[in-house]
Parts: C-alpha cells; structure tokens; sequence
C-alpha cells in the first residue's frame, strides 16, 4: 500500500460565544452538521469519528469525550478522542488524517468543542491543576503566570517592546471584524493595549484571547473518495507534532523549540525546504498576542526575533506578504480551547479554495499552515494544506 | 460552498441578564473525590530536603547534568537516575511577572512576584517561585536571589518552607 | 487492515498492589516503559517514531495530563499525544499510525494509580451525565444492577453462573504472579455474599488496583529487527454506544458487538468461537463476562452460562476465557485494563505464562469496557 493521501471536503463551526445556552453536544452537533452539510454528506457516509476536547474540568465531567460522543456523530461507530492540552484543535485534524491514511478508514468526521462557561466560578479555575501537584500548586499558581513568564523573557532576551507586541492583538482584532464567527472583534489601536488593565505583568487585558465556548468540525476523506464530495478537495500534506519536557521551568522560554520540531516534522512530510518562501498564509496559534510571534519564529517563517519586525512592516496583514491570522485568531474570534484549533484549519480550508469572504487575502495561495500549542510550554502541532 | 454568514453559524450567545431572570436553567455539581498523590522516590527525597531546609537535586550517571527538581530518570538520554547533590539555596532570576490578580480574575491589593529561578549548582535548571522583600518595579531578569526559609519547626516537608525568594548582592 | 498485521516486540509491567507509595505515578511509568524497552532491545530516544498514553485527567487529579508524560517515557521532544480512551484505545492509534506507513516504531503505555484517589466512586459518579443521571442515585453502580438483571432476563443466563465468573477468575488469580485479589473460593461463598446493587453482588465487582503497563509497537517491515518471533495484532476494533444509558440496548452490549466485527473483519475471522486458544475479556463485573461472550461471537446467545458451568472456559478447558484472573483476580486497572489484557494475551502467545499457560497458544483475543457509566469498548485480535 503506497502512501495514502488525505483531504479535507467539508468544514464547519458555530459562532463563539462567552456562554452558549447549548451544551458541548450541542455545539459539536451543529458543527458537525455543518461540516457535512458543507461536503454534502450525511452521517452515514462518515466511518469514524476524531474527538477532541479539553481539559475535562471545564465541562465538569470526567471521561468527557464519552458525554460528548452522541453530539459527536460517535453512536455505534469507531470514536476515539485524543488530547494534547491546547494543541488539540490541530492535533485532531492530525489524528483524523492518521485514520484515514492507514486506509483502515476512508472517511473521517473531525470534531473539536469546548464549553468552558460550565466552570465556576471562572474557566480558569480549571488551570489551577494543571501544575506539578507537589512543588507548584501550593504556590496558589495562576494562569497568567507561565504566559507573563514567557512573554518576559521573550521581550528581554530579543529587546522588543510592548508596542510591537501589541500590534497583533491590533491586527487579529480587525481582522475579525469580517469574521461571522468572532466573539469579541473590535477596531483596537496599541495604546488602547497598553492603557488596559495590567493582569500580570508584562500582560495587560487586550494582550489575552478571551475565554469561549464553542465547537469545530472537519470531514476529511481518502483520496480516491477526494473529489465525490467537491472539486476542491484541500490536501494534508504534512503533519507534524512534538511534547517537550515536563520540566518547563529547565529551559529557556525564548523559544519553542518544540514547535521547530513539530514544523519540521509537517515540512519533511510535505516536501518544504524553505518554509518562508512555500508557505504562503499561515494561522499560528495566538492564546496572547506575543504568541502568534513566538512560533512565527518557532515556525521558521522568520528568524529568531524577528517577527515583530514583520509585523511592524505589514507583511503579516492580509494584504501582505505572508498573512498571518487573517481569520482574526483567538484574539479576535476567541478561544474555546480545542476548537480554535480547528477554526484556524476551517479558516486555511476556506482560504484556499477563496471561500473567506470579506476575509480573503489577495495573494494567491497555494499552501497553508495551522499551527496550535499547548501545556506548559510543550506541545507544538501543524499541519501543511494545500490545494 | 458560499462564504458563510453569521445565520448559518449554531450557538446561541447568552448573558448575564438571562441569569439573573432566571430565563436558563442549569444544574450544580463538584467532584466528590480528593486525591493524595504518592510523592515517590525522587519528589519525597526532595520534599523531605525541604524540610531540612535544603534544595537537592540529581545529577545523571551518563550525561553528567545536575538538575532539580529530582528525578530518577534522565529525560534527555533516559539514563536511570541515583546520585543526589546538595545544591545552593541561592539562584538567578530567569524571568519574572508581576502578578494583580488571582486565578478567578479578582484583583489583589498587593501583586505577587512569580518567578523561575535558576538553582546554583545546577545547569540551567530553575524552579518557579516567588519573590518577597523587594519592589515589584526594581526586579531584572539576572539577579542573584536567596531563599527565605520557614523555621525549622514550621516546615512541613513542602516548596512553602522557602517562604519566598529575596535579592541579594 | 485486512492482510496487514502490527507486531508487538515488548512489553513490560509495573505490578503494585491496592497501594504503590513507594514510587510516583512518574516512577511507576518509568519502570513499566524499560521493561518494555529492555524486551524489544530499543533506546527510546532514538529508536521511536511515536509515543502514545491512554489516560484521563480526572483519574491522575491533574488537568492536561499529558504535560505530565514525555519524560518517563523517552519521549521529550518527540511526537507524543494522550488518547482518552482505555489501553486498546491507545493501541488502535499506534496500530493507525504505523498502517499509515510513515512510523514505523510506535509506544503505547497507560497505568492505574487509583490508590491515589480517596473516593473512587466518586470519580465514576463524575462521569455521568450531570443533568440526568448524577442527580438519581449516589452510587452509579446501579447502573451495573440495571444491566445485570436485564442481560441476565433476555439471555436466560442465570445468577449462579454469574457467581461462578468470580470463582473461576479469582481461582485462576492464584497461579498469576499479577493475581492480588485472587482467593480460593467456592460458589457458595458467592451465592452466600450480599447483594448491593441487586442482583449484583459485592464480590462480583473488580476492585481498583495500581500498576503501569507499556508495550511496543513495530510495523511489519522493521519488525524482525528488533525481535524475531514477534506477537502480531491482525485485527482491531473499536466502538461507542449511545453515552445515554436510557438509549442503549441493555441487554447486548452493541459497542463489544461491533468492535469484534471489525477486528474480526481485519483478520479474517468467520467462526470467532473457534478461532482462539484463548480470550481475555472485561469482567469488571462478573455478568459482563459472559454478556461480552455471547457479544463477541465467542458463545451463542443464552448459552455462555451453560459453557462455563460445563467447564468450557477453565484453563484446560476448550477456550479459557481470563486464564490470568481477569479484573476480578488481578484488579481493575481503569485505563490501563486492555493493555493488561492484551499483555496477558501476548504472554501465553509466546508461552510465557509461568505457572498458567494455555496449552498450544497460538491466536488470542483482547477486549476491554471502559467501564461505569461509558458504552465504549475494543477488541484485539493477536496471533503468533
């Protein structure tokens, strides 16, 4: 059997929402409704099922995948969820991909959704066990904290100020202006970042994605089933993921190393040899505005430090060299864990078959990425599309 | 397909308003269960150095890195782990926030200073922590700190017997 | 899958008791992964295309659990991913991703550290649907009660033949190293003991237990490289139910149903009652040993009981079912209970079993439940 190649036929989301009335089901029922609806199909060409929520103390239900299934399209089929923290959203699309191109299955429903509102009396309560139960949880820890840690040493080891970092929630917020999805667009400027309410310093208010609820799905399918279902199937032709150490304060937050590795993996895979020049619009993952510069760089699309040059000169608007979070990211259309994920694949998928609408870049494109992140400071997961 | 519109989207946004009238019902729970983690070999040594009011660590047969906090396996060359080494209780700032809020975004008067200190006598190998004794506005990434200890008969075998980390010269 | 088969080339065991304080989960982890590395003669850091756990948060006490697994296993800075499923589930990923044919060495580990939660039914009260079920009953073992009497009315089984899943496998916990809850008893002591979920018993529920497991994954290709005579997977299968125990058909279990079907598929098996020399199947409660048999294809409707009294599935009967003690002997292992399983299967394959091996092991069978309150199953095929 040679090497089967996989694409995606059919996409679909709901809008993203602080709180939804509906439960995850519900949400993974709509999109995945959408998704196959969008491709033409019902749930009876789907084969398997690719879940993907996280963590489980946000719904407050332990073995949550299993709540989730029915909603899911999971009943009386193969379903099975898979977990990388905040790389899920585009760790699923890798898992369903690994379904279908073991020819085990020639179709594939991928399904990512979050309800974080079910968490009192804030989401981010559910993070406080995300640290070392023994030497970091009894420090009260926060959130914010890891970000902050991060954010700072990046700032300080490549001399960048706060300006340039916040030109991309400036950027992601607009740009989702013209997303039907986004929670919380707004026209910004980089004053209105720093002047908003430092949380922990150097991380101010407008510098952070808003929590979401919301849900993701993608149908992909074999290639001999590609163009049954459309004239413009979109190809995934590298994936890549990679977990670095548990041992997150052991290294150096600079960079994410574990991203590099991960793009590597997805660029063997889809024969890339110059990422800057053969990628041409790109949604990394942005939970933080100085995020989406991380793994630019973390994604050899610029050099160690560089990306805010990039964006201070434009190349990552949409009518730029590379676009970056056209879509408006999780900055602007908000982030419901693992399916943002799935949203910034949604966006690639519609992107090269010039289905965004007011979103579309101007620039030709060929090949996307997607890039999501997760744990602390671990996970890197990416895909290569092309059409 | 069409570009999609706001119409086709699912999901129907709620707010504050919708609970205070009482127009969505919802139903409350918590998990019934606690959770007593065995610390182990690597981590128990640790705790019980603490109590002593020491920071160990280990350093690895085959590569030779000190590192803390303990393990028993090498995570680079996956070596098994055995000797321990005393390191110092002073260290460098490798990053630091200030931090105004708590987990449930509620303010705090006075912030706290997380911070991941590099341990002397290790290579590169920090630990997150806090600062006390100093103004939030004169931290740098690079200074030197030392641990600020409990007394004796207060620690309990826990990262809070190092009460917090202050700068030193 | 049909015609291509996933050797398994390792495996090892980190086998504690009710309680483990000696070792973290970490450690645990760790001991279990070299074991597996040490059988299969691989260096983690090199040898190794893909890491893969099968574990939940709300069993470790941690969120994102997966933060918390590289570095025992070799895998910092490799690809690495959790499955939130059972050990077969992890083992269906791996299986996926070596047939894609770009891995071709593949890891999958999961442990029990149940000891490590002080209310263990609590958590499974956790899992059902919080709108629904939670607010009914306390205990969700009711839920086994249900199905117990309802199987039991459809099937024509009897009682006294569930109690005697408990006598055969805590029994034949006795010869297994692994066997903790192994007690020699009798059918009276069963039929004598209480009901609490009634029909269900006590004594017919496995009780949790701590232990790792990790076992590795070649393809065929690179297979013989590292061990000549591997065990192979020829066949595996999945499937979920309806999550709502108010939709599901209680009386045959449809996700042990359809999984044997896909595996059976992928291996080419016609006659699953007589195509293994052994079956290690869930039995977390003694009447989901037999309600799984007659799913399977392994016992006609109705007629499992009958088999068992006959002395069908005893050790040097025709087809021992759990000849390691199953969960009833050896424990409930949460997620890790179809790696057990499959490990078992894999040990009398190559006539390691010391002490209870089954006679001309040639072809065995794996199946696993996730267990109160999911209808989420697997099955495994392996032959040598």
């Amino acid at each position: 059997m040679g090497l089967r190649r996989v694409a995606i036929v059919g996409a679909g989301l709901t809008k993203f929402m602080r709180r939804a009335e509906e439960t995850g089901r519900e949400l993974s029922f709509y999109a995945g409704k959408m998704a196959l609806e969008s491709a033409g199909m019902t749930l009876k060409d789907i084969q398997c099922v690719a879940e993907s929520t996280a963590p489980d103390a946000f719904d407050g239900v332990h073995m949550n995948g299993e709540y989730l299934s029915d909603g899911s399209g999971g009943w009386r089929k193969p379903y099975l969820r898979s977990y990388v923290g905040g790389g899920s959203g585009v760790f699923v699309v890798i898992h369903g991909w690994y379904q279908v191109a073991s020819g085990m299955f020639d179709t594939c429903l991928v399904v990512a959704s979050e309800k974080m509102s079910s968490c009192h009396p804030h989401p981010q309560g559910a993070f406080l066990n995300i640290f070392d139960n023994f030497i970091e949880r009894p420090l009260g820890c926060n959130l914010l904290w890891i970000f902050a840690l991060e954010m700072n040493r990046y700032m300080t080891v490549h001399n960048i100020s706060h300006e340039q970092i916040a030109l991309v929630s400036v950027k992601n917020k607009r740009n989702a202006l013209d997303n039907p999805v986004a929670q919380i667009p707004e026209k910004i400027t980089v004053q209105d970042v720093l002047n908003s309410e430092v949380l922990a310093w150097p991380v101010h208010r407008l510098d952070i994605s808003p929590t979401s609820d919301g849900a993701g799905a993608l149908v992909l399918v074999s290639e001999e089933l590609a163009y049954k279902y459309t004239d413009k199937p979109v190809w995934i032709d590298g994936v890549g993921w990679n977990l670095d150490t548990t041992y997150w304060t052991n290294k150096d937050l600079y960079y994410p190393r574990y991203v590099e590795k991960a793009a590597k993996m997805a660029y063997k895979m889809a024969g890339i040899t110059e990422p800057r020049k053969e990628i041409h619009i790109a949604e990394p993952y942005d939970p933080f505005d100085y995020k989406e510069l991380h793994h630019m760089e973390g994604l050899l699309l610029c050099e160690k430090g560089e990306a805010p040059k990039l964006t201070e000169k434009g190349v990552t608007q949409r009518d730029g060299a590379l676009p970056t979070c056209p879509s408006g990211g999780l900055l602007g259309v908000g982030n419901p864990i693992a399916a943002s994920g799935v949203m910034k694949v949604c966006e690639m998928f519609w992107q090269l078959r010039g289905e965004a609408g007011a979103r579309q870049v101007t620039r030709d494109c060929k090949t996307a990425l997607a890039q999501a992140w997760g744990d602390l400071m671990q996970v890197g997961t990416v895909v290569v599309l092309r059409k | 397909m069409k570009a999609i519109t706001r119409e086709m989207l699912g999901g129907t946004p709620l707010k504050e308003k919708d609970f205070e009238k009482g127009r969505v019902l919802y139903y409350d729970d918590h998990l019934r269960t606690a959770y007593n983690w065995d610390a182990g070999v690597a981590m128990g040594k640790f705790l019980q150095g603490l109590k002593e009011g020491k920071i160990y660590g280990v350093r690895c047969s085959k590569c030779k890195r000190v590192v803390t906090p303990p393990r028993v396996f090498c995570e680079e060359c996956y070596a098994p782990i055995e000797e321990w080494v005393e390191l110092k209780d002073t260290g460098v700032i490798d990053s630091f926030s200030i931090c105004y809020v708590r987990w449930d975004a509620s303010r705090i008067k006075k912030p706290e200073v997380p911070a991941i200190i590099l341990i002397d006598g290790a290579d590169r190998a920090g630990i997150m922590h806090k600062l006390g004794e100093v103004d939030p506005k004169k931290v740098k990434i690079g200074m030197k700190v030392k641990a600020v200890w409990k007394r004796k008969k207060e620690r309990t075998g826990s990262i809070l017997d190092i009460k917090y980390f202050k700068p030193i010269k | 899958m049909t015609g291509n088969k996933v050797a398994v080339i390792g495996y090892g065991i980190s086998s504690y008791g009710a309680l483990s304080p000696e070792v973290s989960y970490k450690e645990m982890m760790y001991e279990a992964c070299v074991q597996a590395y040490q059988m299969a003669g691989i260096d983690p850091r090199k040898d190794v295309d893909s890491f893969v756990s099968s574990s939940e948060d709300f069993s470790e006490g941690t969120s994102i659990f997966d933060e918390y697994i590289p570095d025992q296993m070799g895998a910092m800075l490799r690809p690495t991913q959790t499955i939130a499923g059972d050990g077969l589930h992890g083992v269906a990923s791996g299986v996926m991703q070596i047939l894609t044919g770009r891995f071709e060495v593949v890891v999958v580990e999961a442990h029990s550290k149940a000891s490590n939660l002080t209310d263990h039914i609590g958590l499974i009260h956790f899992a059902c649907d919080p709108v629904f079920t939670r607010p009914l009953l306390a205990h969700p073992y009711f839920l086994a009660g249900l199905e117990m009497r309802s199987f039991l009315l459809a099937s024509g089984n009897t009682i006294e033949q569930c109690a005697q899943v408990v006598v055969k496998n805590k029994n034949n916990a006795l010869l297994n190293l692994l066997g903790v809850h192994s007690a020699k008893i009798a059918l009276e002591d069963v039929l004598s003991s209480e009901p609490n979920f009634e029909p269900l018993k006590n004594i017919e529920s496995a009780k949790p237990r701590d232990a790792g497991f990790c076992i590795v994954l070649a393809s065929e290709k690179v297979a013989k490289n590292f061990n000549p005579e591997p065990v192979w997977i020829t066949g595996i299968g999945w499937c979920s139910d309806s999550f709502q125990p108010e939709q599901r058909e209680w009386a045959i279990p449809a996700y042990a149903k359809l999984s044997a079907e896909m595996a059976y598929r992928q291996a080419g098996i016609k006659q699953p009652n007589q195509a293994f020399s052994l079956v290690e199947i869930d039995d977390s409660f003694s009447y989901k040993e037999l309600q799984h048999l007659e799913a399977i294809g392994i016992a006609g409707i109705g007629k499992a009981g009958t088999m068992l009294e006959q002395g069908a599935f005893e050790i040097n009967g025709v087809l021992p079912v759990n000849p390691s003690g199953g969960s009833l002997g050896c424990g409930n292992f949460s997620e890790a209970n179809g790696l057990f399983r499959l490990i078992e299967v894999a040990k009398q394959l190559k006539k390691d079993a010391v002490g209870y091996q089954v006679n001309n092991a040639k072809s065995g069978l794996a199946m696993s439940w996730r267990g109160l309150p999911t209808a989420s199953g697997a099955v495994c095929v392996l032959e040598v």
